[in-house]
Parts: C-alpha cells; sequence; structure tokens
C-alpha cells in the first residue's frame, strides 16, 4: 500500500468500515511510515475538534441581531 | 463579543413559556438565538436562509412546549428543533453547483508517497481546545470550507448525522457523501495546520 491509497483509505480506516485485509495492509504500512501516521492522527483530530468548537451548549456565538428577535417575537404562536 | 444572559432556572422558565409569558419567550429568543442562528447558519450557508430557519425553528418550538420533556435540557431540545428546519430548508432548496476542494487536498509524488512532511502539533486535540481563540479558528475554517462540502462535514461529524441520512437530505448517493466527508476533513485539517503546527518542529 502507498501513501496514496492509505489517504484514501482513512475515512473508511477510522470508521471502522475497512475490511480485514486492507486494514492489515493499512496498519502495516502506518506502523512505519511516520509521516502517513501523522497524517492520520491530525485526521482525527480535526474530526474532534470540529465537534468540540460548534458544542450546541457553547454560549461563545454572538447574540442574534435586534431586528431578527423581533421578527421571531412578532411572528410567534399566540394562545 | 458579549453573549446573552444565562438562563438559571429552566424549570421555571418553561412554566411561564407554557403560559404565555411574553417576557419569558423574549428571554428565550435572546439566550438562545445566536447559538441557532450560528447553528443555521453553518448547515445552510447563506445568512438569509439561516435567519428564515431561525425563525421556523422557534416558531415550531413555541408550538410544540407541550411536548418539551422537563428532563432534556432546553438549549438541546431548541438546537435539535433548528438543525431539523435547517435540514428541511436544504431538502427544498436548489442545490448549487459544486465548488472545487482540490486546492485543500494533499498532494502526491509520482511514486505514491505525500509531497508533504507532516509537522507534528503542539499539543493534544483537548488542550489545544480549551483555548476559546483556537475553537474560534475552527470554527471559522469550517465557515470557510467550500459549501457542498462544509454542509457534508457538519451533518456528519457535528450533528451526528449518519452517512444514509445526510446522503438523503442532501439528495447525493451514499459513496459521494462518504468522498464528501473525507475531503472535507483532509481541507479542515489543510486550513487548520498552518495554526497548529508546533514551532520546534
Amino acid at each position: 500500500m502507498k501513501c496514496r491509497e492509505l489517504a484514501e483509505f482513512l475515512n473508511d480506516y477510522v470508521s471502522g468500515e475497512l475490511a480485514h485485509e486492507t486494514r492489515t495492509h493499512f496498519e502495516f504500512h502506518i506502523s512505519k511510515c511516520k509521516n502517513c501516521h501523522e497524517y492520520m492522527v491530525q485526521y482525527q483530530v480535526v474530526i474532534k475538534a470540529g465537534k468540540i468548537a460548534c458544542d450546541e451548549l457553547s454560549d461563545e456565538m454572538p447574540p442574534m441581531p435586534e431586528e431578527l428577535i423581533k421578527a421571531v417575537l412578532a411572528s410567534r404562536p399566540k394562545n | 463579543m458579549a453573549s446573552a444572559a444565562p438562563v438559571d432556572d429552566e424549570a421555571t422558565l418553561v412554566a411561564q413559556l407554557r403560559a404565555g409569558d411574553e417576557a419569558a419567550y423574549e428571554q428565550v429568543v435572546r439566550a438562545y438565538g445566536g447559538r441557532l442562528l450560528a447553528v443555521a447558519r453553518r448547515i445552510v450557508g447563506s445568512e438569509e436562509d439561516a435567519r428564515d430557519v431561525v425563525q421556523d425553528a422557534f416558531m415550531n418550538a413555541f408550538r410544540s412546549l407541550d411536548r418539551f420533556e422537563g428532563n432534556a435540557k432546553l438549549s438541546t431540545w431548541l438546537h435539535r428543533i433548528a438543525v431539523n428546519a435547517a435540514l428541511m430548508k436544504l431538502r427544498t432548496r436548489k442545490r448549487k453547483p459544486e465548488q472545487s476542494i482540490e486546492t485543500l487536498l494533499p498532494g502526491f509524488l509520482d511514486d505514491g508517497h505525500h509531497e508533504e512532511r507532516f509537522k507534528s502539533w503542539e499539543e493534544p486535540v483537548d488542550k489545544m481546545m480549551e483555548r476559546a481563540e483556537n475553537r474560534e479558528l475552527v470554527r471559522k475554517q469550517i465557515d470557510a470550507l467550500p459549501e457542498g462540502y462544509r454542509t457534508v462535514l457538519v451533518l456528519r461529524d457535528i450533528e451526528g448525522l449518519d452517512t444514509e441520512e445526510t446522503a438523503n437530505v442532501l439528495g447525493l448517493t451514499v459513496n459521494a457523501t462518504k468522498i464528501r466527508l473525507h475531503r472535507a476533513r483532509q481541507a479542515l485539517r489543510t486550513l487548520l495546520a498552518p495554526h497548529f503546527r508546533s514551532a520546534e518542529s
């Protein structure tokens, strides 16, 4: 397996969907190739970083524009 | 930037909403609107569509208050409603032509090796993401991804939809969705690398 192929299989590897034989080749390559190993580490970091940065409970987002607040309130269903 | 006042007592607030208390509606919109708008923007891309999504989401939420269960967090419940409203928007809108992502993908030499030697990143991800400026940077770079790729990454990696659901919403095949997700992650890595690599390696 070449680095180019390994990069193509990363997605399936990290989601555990790689067929047994391909997985063996993948793991053999990555155990020998520092560069591909680093690339895989960063690929996984990116997935996790996205999740943490966009946490739904985060209150780091700027408030909603005032005119949109007014529009939302004006269109709320009345009991 | 200033964020809206946090909600201390959700149970009381929900009770006030159910009673039709106008001040409670306003408090909810102010407290959660900003983050719902950010979620909507990240999924649908355009500001105009994101605003529609937020309006729809609050309308749906206020209409179905009796379905809100006390053991859930109000923010989580509103978030889910906003994601659904955003998905609805994606389903009904015309698909845009796909933008190119090639320049953000890794390059290879003729012999199949990577062109680039990847320098390690300075800290473990949890440590890196403890800092607000890094969280902000990641959000910014996600927003900078080409549209069709950003949407797939957001739905799969952030909102946790599965491949089939994502494919369905976007009118793509399962295989095309997988490829887009993979490319989007690779592109995001390329965008983040200059900021995250350690100085000494």
